[in-house]
């Protein structure tokens, strides 16, 4: 995506350490040079096209964002980089930021039904006087 | 069909169908998109832990099966214990504590039955022990564990998987310990057997069929799909279940029929059918995945939060 000639590796991602000393950066973000803040590509950890795609997927909702894809560098190394370009001069961590908790709040929506509907279903089934599984 | 609902205006309508009777669930998703249902099915269960058989301490094993086979097999044995009230195992410990572990005993000796008939040739009446069954398999509770969990509810799934077959005089000693993990790191640790998703189908009759073609018809679908009923002394054939419908398109090689039906999908209605290996039900595994999903968010929301503070 990148010359790695021409980027400014601004990476700004934080360090948790856990006790045994085992570091993981699970985030970072690389801008090149030269352009502001609206394209930025950024570095998930320890990811794949599980969070990829969904993210992805939210993200390209959002009407500001003129471009967004994921790759996985490589089978082998467990990270994907993203990138989002927005239009005008809106910074490309706002529509990551917005489209992690539209991903969230999706998931806890469905959550919530397919719960409600569980019990339904017992309550129904356990009425009924049938051996519950 | 364009997607330009918002998140808040989705309406999920989630409704349960039928309950296999091995625990295979299906669940239906209208309102979703393939955007997310692909990290929703076989990849998140990967990252929905459950305990396995990591470590084997073989002491004795006299049997046919060697001893990195025997413990092949063990680690795949699904162990019934919630692992959400166990912790993992922290890397570079090599004694497991009561949180992060359970054990299991196996101990079986193949004796000769004295009070077999003399020229009897079943295996069944010659030895004693000479198939060993997870039932043969005994749990060692650790530190607390005997208080926190009753007696017979930490076990091995089914007691009836053949682990290893012995003749009189072999014998099998060894001691398990389970740990936690995910279907990512080894297959042995996923909750699922198979889980997987497909489109409601959606089949309609382009014009009406009546008579032999209903029949006919009704053939060319699983059964339940295509209702024959009689209507005012004809045959007429009317769509009853489309879900049932296992798209074999059996209609297309009917010359006739084929232009009388048109087989879609519906696009936004998934149904996810989930297969549980038996150590947590299907709905909590589906409810538990959806949990996982949420977490990995959590944790960049987290981390750009932290960023944006420096």
């Amino acid at each position: 995506m990148e010359e790695d000639q021409e980027l400014e590796r601004k990476i700004s991602g934080l360090k948790t350490s856990m006790a045994e000393g085992e570091r993981k950066t699970a985030l970072e973000m690389v801008q090149a040079a030269g352009t502001d803040r609206h394209c930025v590509t950024f570095v998930l950890h320890e990811e794949d096209h599980t969070l990829g795609n969904s993210l992805r997927y939210m993200i390209m909702k959002n009407p500001e964002v003129e471009f967004c894809g994921y790759t996985t560098t490589h089978p082998s190394e467990s990270k994907i980089n993203l990138r989002i370009q927005t239009r005008g001069a809106l910074p490309a961590v706002e529509p990551f930021q917005r489209g992690l908790n539209e991903l969230m709040n999706v998931c806890q929506h469905v959550l919530d039904k397919f719960e409600a509907s569980i019990k339904n279903y017992k309550e129904q089934k356990a009425s009924r006087n049938e051996s519950t599984f | 069909m364009a997607a330009t609902q918002a998140v808040e205006e989705m309406r999920s309508r989630v409704v349960l169908g039928e309950f296999g009777v091995r625990n295979v669930h299906t669940t239906d998703f209208p309102g979703n998109y393939s955007g997310y249902d692909d990290a929703w099915d076989q990849e998140r269960f990967e990252k929905v832990p459950t305990m396995a058989v990591e470590k084997v301490l073989v002491y004795n094993n006299t049997s046919i099966v060697q001893d990195e086979i025997l413990a092949h097999r063990l680690g795949l044995i699904p162990i019934h214990a919630d692992p959400r009230l166990f912790e993992y195992r922290n890397q570079g410990d090599e004694e497991g504590t009561e949180i992060d572990t359970l054990q299991f005993r196996l101990q079986v000796r193949c004796t000769r039955n004295p009070h077999a008939a003399k020229d009897s040739s079943d295996p069944n009446e010659l030895y004693m022990n000479h198939k060993v069954y997870t039932r043969h398999m005994t749990w060692i509770p650790l530190g607390n564990q005997a208080d926190l969990f009753p007696e017979g509810t930490i076990r091995p799934v089914h007691d009836d998987i053949l682990i290893a077959q012995l003749r009189p005089g072999q014998e099998i000693d060894l001691l398990m310990h389970c740990v936690k993990g995910i279907g990512k790191d080894h297959a042995k640790f996923s909750p699922v057997a198979t889980a997987s998703y497909r489109l409601l189908p959606d089949i309609t009759l382009l014009e009406p069929v009546e008579g032999e073609a209903a029949e006919e018809l009704s053939r060319c679908f699983s059964p339940g799909v295509v209702e024959v009923q009689e209507v005012q002394g004809k045959k007429v054939a009317r769509v009853a279940n489309p879900r049932l419908d296992t798209f074999s398109r059996e209609i297309f090689r009917n010359e006739k029929l084929k232009k009388a039906v048109r087989l879609a999908r519906v696009r936004d209605h998934y149904i996810f059918s989930v297969e549980s290996t038996g150590v947590l039900p299907p709905d909590v595994l589906v409810s538990e995945a959806i949990k996982v999903l949420m977490g990995k968010c959590r944790r960049f929301l987290d981390e750009l939060d932290a960023v944006q503070m420096d």
